[in-house]
């Protein structure tokens, strides 16, 4: 089993025919993903053409959809316009909707987000993250499909980067499901979410946490994990460094004042009874212990 | 990115929010002139810094004359207020005040959505009277989708205990205010204190609004609220290339790619150091994002390397969608082009896509300043080693 992503999954990729989505389509055909359509509005009846195989675009997730049947779609239009590509696959109601794109104003994830909790059909990740990854099942997003196979661990992730490192870390035991949540101060599907989903998975044996400075989903996902989880939890936190009032790369990734640090987090999490590691690799080591 | 009060006050008055009359000055002489433009019996001068308490700290007086006013001006430009240089000072109009209340509205990451603030109770430290008085501050959570209608501003009116008929127009004015945080992409917009005068007036004293950096894109005119001043010269030049970078206090240099896996090598760095003699730090954060090309490592090695402060640098790269054949040709590119200037040990550890070709492109380089190490925890290590013993 895994969360969210298996082999069902029929794929919309919104803005294949930009240079981004096309690579992008590229390398998720070769991580075995199915995909289905290419969504761009304008060029409806155009289609792309990846190792000989047409794929075919069209002007809005609806008709792609009728089409195609597909559930899930995956955004890598730029900032400017995802606001209106988030609000076209939701209105088509598919199931999971991932959102790549970096840079989105938070006005417009606070509405897009908003209107997926309202609608109540579609599960949405991101923006600002790589995706998530079902190893030998299939890939949406830009995580890189050879890092670590299928297993026992779920992992759940504000970074990419992070992701890809934790996931090589413990690439001898593989992943259910590895998801990147983004970096962003509001985002569509929540650590709690990840948490819950993998509790219920019955491939998930044990659940590695990754967190980074700003704002308090780690603290939420701490009391959480007190209440909910049965399985046991591993954490990373990253920022203990970071200064006050300066952002760090991510547009969520701030601590102000006193709230959002590191070490409040990582206390959070421990009185949780979670094993917090000091860096990836003590994190990596401690979940291999776990599971052993 | 936060706004000046002066900058606050002109978004509301371009949005219908009722200001005091007021213009800003950076020498006294503009002072006398704004004091004398204004006309008015009793004039306030107030520092334009981005932080809380400068009234406290002697930011803020009164002046009944435009001499009065020229020499407050001069007292004040130059001060400095919890490490914020004044360089300019906004010149108001007085206001005979009958009551200070509190307003904000602002991003609320816990829910997802906005968070609206009231109370009667203005004009005080607003972060004291949530703690000692959370009675005293309503809240209110707004939609995203609906915003600060009228309906919700009266309900938020209501609940911080104003009567049904004080609610109206008060309501009013937050509604405008709801207005600037939508239409200007902001994050924070705050007014404390929100007065009502003598003649039952109510307006916005004054305003502090956060603008949402990732919105730029639709706002040509943020481009006026660049301040270059207060910027960290390295920060600027970066900023100026497209990197990523914010300076810090430290001596070992950190490119990575990817804003979590930099923000954990300055933990592991500072941690790998914690136990040697002058214990080094980082000296920065820099991430030169996903599917970095050589030159972007190029620039950003320049950067890192023309910092005074680094002993040591530390390349740190899982390649994702990033190239690790691209990093290693950047980093040997970048000796070239730096030459003589490249004085500083750089280690560096790579992994992921293309990491065979990398780490090959670097050992047959054989740069006399190039270290590879395997892992992550071992090069932080000796990154940190190195910049001890540079000490």
């Amino acid at each position: 089993m895994s969360i969210w992503l298996d082999q069902r999954a029929k794929v919309i990729v919104q803005g294949m025919t930009g240079g981004e989505g096309r690579k992008h389509t590229q390398r998720m055909i070769g991580a075995g993903t199915r995909i289905v359509a290419g969504v761009t509005p304008g060029k409806g009846g155009q289609s792309v053409v990846f190792e000989e195989d047409p794929v075919a675009v069209y002007d809005s997730v609806a008709e792609a959809r009728q089409a195609t049947g597909a559930n899930t779609s995956v955004i890598f239009v730029p900032a400017a316009h995802t606001a209106t590509a988030v609000l076209d696959a939701i209105e088509a109601e598919l199931e999971l909707v991932v959102v790549i794109t970096e840079g989105v104003p938070v006005r417009d994830t606070a509405e897009f987000v908003a209107a997926a909790k309202r609608s109540g059909k579609t599960r949405l990740i991101g923006p600002n993250c790589p995706g998530l990854i079902s190893p030998g099942k299939s890939n949406v997003g830009i995580i890189p499909p050879n890092i670590a196979g299928p297993g026992p661990i779920g992992l759940v992730s504000k970074s990419g980067t992070l992701t890809y490192q934790m996931m090589f870390e413990l690439r001898d035991l593989g992943f259910s499901s590895a998801v990147g949540i983004g970096g962003d101060p509001v985002n569509g599907t929540s650590h709690i979410d990840a948490l819950e989903a993998f509790e219920a998975d019955p491939q998930t044996e044990a659940i590695v946490l990754i967190g980074e400075i700003g704002g308090d989903a780690e603290e939420r996902a701490a009391a959480f994990i007190a209440e909910h989880v049965t399985k046991p939890v591993i954490g990373y936190v990253a920022g203990f460094t970071a200064p006050s009032g300066k952002t760090m790369g991510h547009a969520g990734a701030i601590v102000t004042g006193s709230s959002g640090t590191a070490a409040a987090k990582k206390v959070a999490l421990e009185a949780a009874g979670v094993r917090v590691g000091r860096t990836p690799s003590e994190t990596a080591a401690l979940a291999r212990s776990l599971l052993r | 990115m936060d706004l000046f009060e002066y900058q606050a006050r002109d978004l509301f008055q371009a949005s219908g929010v009722p200001v005091l009359p007021g213009l800003v000055a950076s020498t006294p002489e503009e002072a006398f002139a704004a004091a004398q433009e204004l006309g008015a019996e009793l004039v306030v001068v107030k520092a334009q810094v981005k932080t809380g308490g400068r009234g406290k700290a002697g930011g803020v007086k009164l002046a009944r004359s435009p001499q009065e006013a020229a020499e407050h001006a001069a007292a004040i430009l130059g001060m400095d207020i919890k490490g914020h240089r004044v360089r300019k000072v906004l010149i108001a109009a007085g206001a005979e005040i009958a009551e200070e209340y509190y307003f904000s509205l602002l991003l609320d990451r816990t829910t997802g959505g906005y968070l609206a603030m009231c109370s009667k109770q203005g004009g005080v430290e607003i972060e004291t009277l949530a703690v000692e008085q959370p009675e005293a501050l309503a809240k209110l959570p707004i939609d995203p989708l609906n915003g600060l209608d009228h309906p919700k501003a009266r309900e938020l009116a209501k609940l911080a205990g104003f009567t049904a008929e004080e609610a109206g127009p008060i309501a009013d004015v937050l509604v405008k205010l709801g207005a600037v945080y939508r239409d200007q992409d902001a994050t924070l917009v705050e007014v404390n204190p929100l007065v009502k005068t003598a003649d039952g007036e109510i307006i916005a004293l004054d305003g502090k609004v956060t603008l949402d950096g990732n919105a730029a894109f639709r706002h040509p005119d943020w481009a006026q609220y660049a301040d270059a001043a207060a910027e960290d010269p390295l920060e600027l030049r970066a900023r100026e290339k497209g990197l990523n970078y914010v300076k810090l206090d430290g001596s070992v240099g950190v490119i990575g790619n990817g804003a979590g896996l930099v923000m954990s090598t300055l933990d592991v760095v500072a941690g790998a150091g914690a136990d040697l003699p002058s214990q080094p730090r980082p000296a920065n954060f820099l991430d030169i994002g996903g599917g970095a090309s050589a030159q972007v490592m190029a620039n950003g090695l320049d950067i890192i390397l023309s910092d005074p402060d680094v002993r040591s640098v530390f390349v740190n790269v899982f390649g994702g969608i990033t190239a690790c054949s691209e990093v290693a040709k950047g980093i040997i590119d970048a000796l070239v082009i730096l030459g003589d200037r490249a004085t500083k040990p750089i280690v560096v550890r790579l992994d992921g896509n293309a990491v065979e070709i990398g780490r090959h492109m670097l050992t047959e380089a054989a740069h006399p300043l190039v270290q590879l190490v395997d892992t992550m925890d071992a090069a932080a290590r000796r990154a940190a080693e190195l910049a001890a013993a540079a000490e």
